[in-house]
């Protein structure tokens, strides 16, 4: 079981391979993935028909939309909010630089146990790694991430990080990690966390969050989740750490209400999730609970260098719901670790060329039959088929797709314009058999080797037009 | 005067689908349209534009806007092909965009023509007691938005269109995808494959899809027939 995912992430270059291996290895991967995004799509289907979907997703795409087009002025406004109300604020343009701010938080407090609230962006720059590597025990909370922590797994979904798992490894994990019957119900297996993390909670110095959106009016971190986790996480630790990514800012608290609802409609279909935190700093004089400190750390890596594109700087409206993941035909097929990095799915593969560099993301882009599901689900209608062929056409003008395609799409496009030429080439190629130019034509041998050949017509319609057809 | 059609084959059809390419002539003049077929048709540029090439998709839409400039009606048997000229051409960086918007407001997937244009409703009993299942394409489906001309002209036809969960799918075909990544690409096809009902025929309005799914439960050894609709709905009008 723990073999059923890698250990950490290598980057997207191996991504046709990975998939391979898991469709070919894995096949219960598939099977586990492809039912739980479907039961979460079913639900977005019918948390929307109870809204006015289309009207909340022109909203939110539009507040959306203005923030990203006034980032500066929102993240001034926010920070000296923040820093009225209590909360430390923290500037970090790369991982390295959260990463470091994170160990002097912990160094300055003896900080000797964390406990984490699900964050993606904590994944991304890597911060269990790190404080690991600083002597500070840190637990996640989130039950997925608990299971995936114990397994030693990145998460395979946004939302769901250990969504290709059955319920039966987390029994066998469970059993082995925690004491459970091998038979025990998925209650039980929770009451079995709820119980060891109790400890956990109790024990940290240090609660670490991301947070789902900043509001710049009252410099307020607000934060969905289901469990209580996160509401413990950030409320009982002396310190509590927020990470949030620069594009989570909306511009009044009033904005938040309507994002709340509509992200989880969309990732869960829920009306709202079970518990709802709103963070202003740290507790007051007259306040019997809460963290005695709050730090805000705001992180680019590579944020603005996806708002610096001209096109794709759409993808920054994302609200992480995993909406499109769980539509995708392509993600169902591997989950999320076959994509190599922290994002996976529709939204990661138009987010990589800028957050990681367009070389280093390849072949994301190309991860997809641009069959537009994921933009008919975004609730804040990021465009993200117009996206894949925009990071192609950049792979195209850098040089990054395989010589044979450049010359045979550019072969071909000559040929399209000379129909005489082109009818003969298409006449010449129905008379070879493609198993033989199968073997010519890479393009042939990959399809070769999943299908079988397609059968040519006996003479081409436009053949059959000429003759007259009766 | 009778309604003047040109009819675009595409270039996957006319090598691969001729039949079916012949079938939608004859199913048109049936309807009393006069069907044209404009020499030097080749290919609506999609495979470039997909690829990232908007430079060779420019080029063979220029081509594709030169040969039915005076189409009344430019009529596909294909979802795919007809989305790229209506919802495409006219983003194409260093288009004729007047040409492209012309191009697009005349052109019509066949079922969408059909149901459309002609209005039309039954065609025939030639298809009752057949049980049929029909895979919506991702571009007739989501760029076209359309949904439900198809199976009123399969009904139409004395059909029963069955229910299939995954239906609206993607049949994993999308082109060069399914040469970059076939693993994946057939897995899909996979997943419609595993859930196809019991049924006389599969039927589509993408010869594209029909080619991935045929050829990937030939790979199997196993599946039912795979019929173009134009060819579908020709046996419909039974004579």
């Amino acid at each position: 079981m723990a073999g059923r995912g890698p250990m950490s992430f290598t980057g997207p270059g191996n991504y046709r391979e990975e998939a391979a291996k898991t469709i070919r290895d894995k096949p219960e991967v598939r099977t586990s993935i492809t039912a739980a995004t479907r039961t979460f799509d079913a639900h977005r289907v019918h948390a929307w028909g109870q809204i006015d979907a289309d009207r909340w997703r022109d909203w939110a795409r539009d507040v959306k939309s203005h923030v990203l087009g006034h980032l500066d002025e929102y993240l001034e406004q926010a920070e000296e909010q923040l820093t009225a109300n209590g909360a430390h604020v923290h500037w970090a343009e790369t991982a390295e630089d959260a990463l470091a701010i994170l160990g002097d938080i912990v160094r300055e407090h003896g900080v000797e146990s964390a406990v984490k609230a699900k964050s993606m962006l904590s994944e991304e720059l890597g911060v269990n790694a790190h404080l690991e590597s600083l002597g500070v025990h840190v637990r996640e909370t989130d039950l997925g991430e608990y299971i995936i922590q114990l397994l030693g797994q990145p998460p395979s979904h946004i939302v769901g990080p250990a969504i290709h798992l059955s319920v039966d490894d987390c029994r066998r994990l469970f059993h082995e990690r925690l004491g459970t019957p091998l038979d025990a119900e998925p209650d039980e297996l929770a009451g079995a966390a709820r119980d060891a993390l109790r400890a956990e909670f109790l024990a940290a110095d240090l609660g670490i969050s991301g947070g789902n959106f900043l509001a710049a009016d009252t410099g307020t971190v607000a934060l969905i989740e289901n469990e209580g986790n996160i509401r413990l996480s950030t409320s009982l630790p002396r310190i509590h750490v927020a990470c949030v990514g620069i594009e989570k800012l909306v511009p009044k608290l009033e904005d938040v209400s309507g994002f709340l609802q509509l992200t989880a409609r969309a990732a869960t279909g829920q009306p709202i999730g079970n518990f709802v935190s709103l963070i202003q700093g740290p507790r007051k004089n007259d306040e019997v609970d809460g963290p005695e400190e709050v730090h805000v750390v705001l992180v680019d890596n590579g944020r603005t260098k996806l708002l610096a594109d001209d096109a794709a700087w759409e993808a920054l409206r994302c609200v992480r719901c995993g909406a499109c993941l769980n539509i995708c035909p392509v993600y169902r097929q591997t989950g999320g670790h076959a994509y190599g990095w922290t994002y996976s799915g529709p939204i990661g593969a138009i987010i990589a060329p800028a957050m990681l560099g367009l070389e280093e993301a390849m072949p994301l882009p190309y991860a997809s039959s641009l069959c537009g599901a994921c933009t008919d689900v975004c609730p804040v209608r990021i465009p993200i088929p117009e996206l894949l062929v925009h990071w192609r056409e950049k792979a195209v003008e850098q040089g990054l797709t395989p010589m044979t395609e450049t010359m045979g799409l550019k072969a071909y496009a000559k040929l399209a314009q000379k129909p005489d030429l082109f009818a003969a080439a298409g006449s010449v190629l129905r008379h070879v058999p493609l198993e033989l130019g199968g073997r010519a034509l890479p393009v042939l041998a990959g399809w070769m080797q999943e299908r079988s050949a397609p059968k040519s017509s006996k003479k081409s319609f436009l053949q059959m037009w000429k003759e007259g057809i009766e | 005067m009778a309604m003047r059609v040109s009819l675009f084959a595409t270039c996957l059809c006319d090598q691969f689908y001729a039949e079916a390419c012949a079938d939608a002539v004859l199913l048109l003049r049936h309807l009393g349209v006069d069907v044209d077929v404009p020499r030097g048709q080749t290919c609506c540029g999609q495979p470039a534009y997909n690829a990232g090439r908007p430079t060779e998709a420019r080029d063979m839409a220029a081509h594709t806007m030169h040969v039915f400039e005076d189409a009344e009606y430019v009529v596909l048997p294909s979802g795919s092909c007809a989305g790229m000229i209506r919802c495409f051409y006219g983003e194409i960086s260093g288009v004729d965009t007047e040409r492209a918007e012309s191009l697009a407001r005349r052109t019509y997937e066949l079922s969408q023509f059909l149901r459309q244009v002609l209005n039309v409703e039954t065609l025939g009993p030639g298809l009752e007691g057949r049980r049929v299942a029909y895979h919506h394409g991702c571009h007739a489906l989501r760029e076209l938005g359309v949904k439900d001309e198809p199976l009123a002209l399969l009904a139409g036809c004395g059909a029963e269109v069955v229910e299939w969960e995954a239906d609206e799918e993607c049949c994993g075909f999308g082109g060069l995808f399914s040469a970059k990544l076939p693993e994946v690409s057939a897995a899909m096809a996979d997943r419609k494959l595993d859930t196809l009902p019991d049924v006389d025929f599969v039927t589509s309005s993408d010869g594209g899809c029909l080619l991935q799914l045929s050829g990937r439960a030939k790979k199997r050894r196993t599946g039912p027939p795979f019929v173009h609709l134009a060819s579908a709905l020709w046996r419909g009008v039974a004579r």
